[in-house]
């Protein structure tokens, strides 16, 4: 019986364990020579290459950590909605469903200098001047925003309405303000949840590429490391080079990820009395 | 484990919490739900000024066009050579619904009815390519399927979707195989059903709405998908996507409207299949990808 999990599994190493070893094993061949290390010290010695290690975190963990600060707030609003919550989940995918490529495109003829957005701004009077939200940092991260917020709030849904509201109604009864409720009780529960939402928001944005390109400014403020990756594998066609930025991507994603996991096991860990 | 979703989402006692609503909801109620608006303001904004260009004239700085037309279309119809896009991304996304269904299912099955050694190690096999993004993998994967001559193919747009794709139908089908009383099983072999009839006409009518909602999952997700189809596509097995992006992104060469009518002939494709597969599965899982609900 067991036999029927191999075309599954056989396929997975084949086309994502295999493809990965090969990478990792290609970018330790560099093209030119130079050692087994030559490609990460050329990509650490070059700082147009280096520079996009925080380029990607400067977009990747403030839009990440903005999706999931203001998804708490909401998601614990909308807890107590009975009906029309499916609706607002319905509403809620679309961005999801549509993609980066798509917003790209929405934005900029939305938030361009002629843009809707620019000329409410202006017919309030709260600029003189369009904004420049077009082709640097802020608009890539609208676009995170745009895409990464419903997916951060839904996930949150999900954990909160796994915690029990009759805990929240116990310290009620004890005595607890609201405040105190959501700092003792609610939220201590949520954040080991909070945490993996922040992963999962965090590497969605750290993965960004046809914003980066699109509404971005991909030679210069926005030259994100996945576009350094694709440029050096695909348009130069430097496969090792190309193989250790996509392994350096990794790393620094695991890094991020166990260090934030690595917090989560120091949280409460147990019974949140939840649906099940 | 939609329908569990569903009743379990109802279950909680309502009736007390009615009684406790107030009529005036409380300052920071109002400034989330402003925040709320706010972002659904926006996200309008977003897709109808793709919407209404599409349909403009000229378009100049003004709070609307000039004038309306449909001309957009018939040009961006002819100028990215639509119907071969539209017949590859059909080609490519059946492709993927079919050959996901075939092989993950029977690993599905494996996972939710038999304990192994190194089970938990198939699990994470089948976890990474969900949750490693598609542009890391993606890009060494390239490089193998042009080292065996498969890059800039369809084949190669095919397989390389399979990746998140297959796992994707292993994890949602899963827990709809566990659902399924094992007696039932039992009975059939005891009747003298082989493996192969057990599967066929036993397992498979009793999962078809776990193997509808992957199906479709991983229908809407195959045609929206950028990174994998991007990265492995070459100039005639473009998918609808891939050929929006490099019409973005090659803008100036031609009329705005038309990349816009193009946009919209994207959003409409991906809007009538989300709406299907809303009629599926929870919108939830459209997003959640992992099973969220822990089983208590």
């Amino acid at each position: 019986m067991l036999w029927l999990a191999l075309p599954g599994v056989a396929f997975i190493i084949i086309l994502f364990v295999y493809p990965f070893l090969y990478g990792l094993n290609l970018s330790f061949h560099p093209k030119k020579g130079g050692g087994v290390f030559a490609n990460y010290r050329t990509f650490f010695s070059d700082p147009y290459l280096r520079d996009t290690i925080w380029i990607t975190l400067k977009l990747g963990i403030p839009a990440a950590l903005l999706n999931v600060a203001a998804s708490v707030p909401i998601a614990y609003t909308m807890r107590r909605l009975r009906r029309g919550k499916r609706t607002l989940t319905a509403l809620l995918v679309v961005p999801i469903t549509l993609g980066t490529v798509l917003t790209a495109e929405g934005l900029l003829n939305y938030a361009g200098p002629a843009g809707w957005l620019n000329k409410i701004l202006q017919d309030l009077h709260l600029t003189t001047q369009p904004v420049p939200l077009l082709h640097n940092y802020w608009g890539v991260f609208l676009s995170l925003v745009i895409t990464g917020f419903p997916f951060a709030f839904l996930l949150t849904s999900a954990y909160l309405s796994g915690i029990d509201p009759i805990l929240e109604r116990a310290a009620s009864t004890l005595g607890a303000t609201w405040w105190q409720r959501f700092t003792h009780v609610t939220f201590p529960l949520l954040a080991p949840g909070l945490a993996v939402t922040f992963c999962l928001s965090f590497v969605l944005a750290f993965s960004v590429f046809p914003s980066a390109n699109l509404v971005g400014d991909p030679s210069n403020r926005t030259h994100v490391i996945s576009i350094a990756a694709y440029h050096a594998a695909l348009e130069q066609f430097d496969y090792p080079l190309g193989s250790a930025i996509a392994m350096v991507m990794a790393a620094i994603m695991l890094i991020v990820v166990g260090v934030v996991l690595l917090g989560r096991n120091m949280l409460y860990k147990g019974s949140s009395g939840g649906k099940g | 484990m939609a329908t569990l979703t569903r009743v379990a989402e109802t279950a909680p006692a309502e009736p007390e919490r009615r009684a406790r609503r107030r009529l005036v909801a409380k300052p920071g109620t109002w400034l989330v739900w402003a925040v709320v608006a706010f972002f659904f303001i926006n996200l309008l904004g977003v897709i109808l000024s793709v919407v209404v260009d599409s349909f403009g004239t000229s378009w100049f700085g003004g709070w609307a066009p000039n004038g309306y037309t449909t001309h957009w279309y018939g040009d961006a119809w002819h100028e990215f050579a639509l119907k071969q896009v539209l017949k590859v991304t059909a080609e490519v996304a059946i492709a993927v619904v079919v050959l996901s269904v075939v092989i993950g299912g029977p690993a599905a099955y494996v996972l939710a009815r038999r304990d192994f050694p190194l089970k938990k190690l198939v699990m994470v096999l089948f976890l990474l390519p969900i949750l490693v993004p598609p542009i890391t993998y993606g890009i060494p994967l390239a490089i193998v399927l042009n080292k065996w001559h498969l890059g800039g193919h369809l084949d190669g747009v095919i397989l390389a979707n399979l990746v998140p794709s297959v796992p994707f139908v292993v994890l949602t089908m899963t827990p709809f195989i566990e659902q399924i009383d094992p007696k039932i099983e039992a009975a059939a072999r005891m009747c003298g059903a082989k493996t192969a009839s057990i599967m066929l006409r036993v397992l498979t009518p009793l999962v078809l709405p776990g193997l509808l909602a992957a199906g479709i999952l991983v229908l809407l997700r195959t045609v929206g998908m950028f990174e994998l189809s991007f990265l492995t596509a070459g100039p005639s097995s473009q998918t609808l996507v891939v050929s929006l992006y490099s019409a973005v992104f090659g803008a100036g060469i031609r009329a705005q409207q038309e990349i816009d009518a193009m946009a919209v002939i994207y959003t409409g494709s991906m809007m009538v299949l989300l709406l299907i597969a809303l009629r599926f599965v929870n919108p939830t899982q459209l997003v959640t990808r992992v099973r969220e609900e822990p089983v208590a």
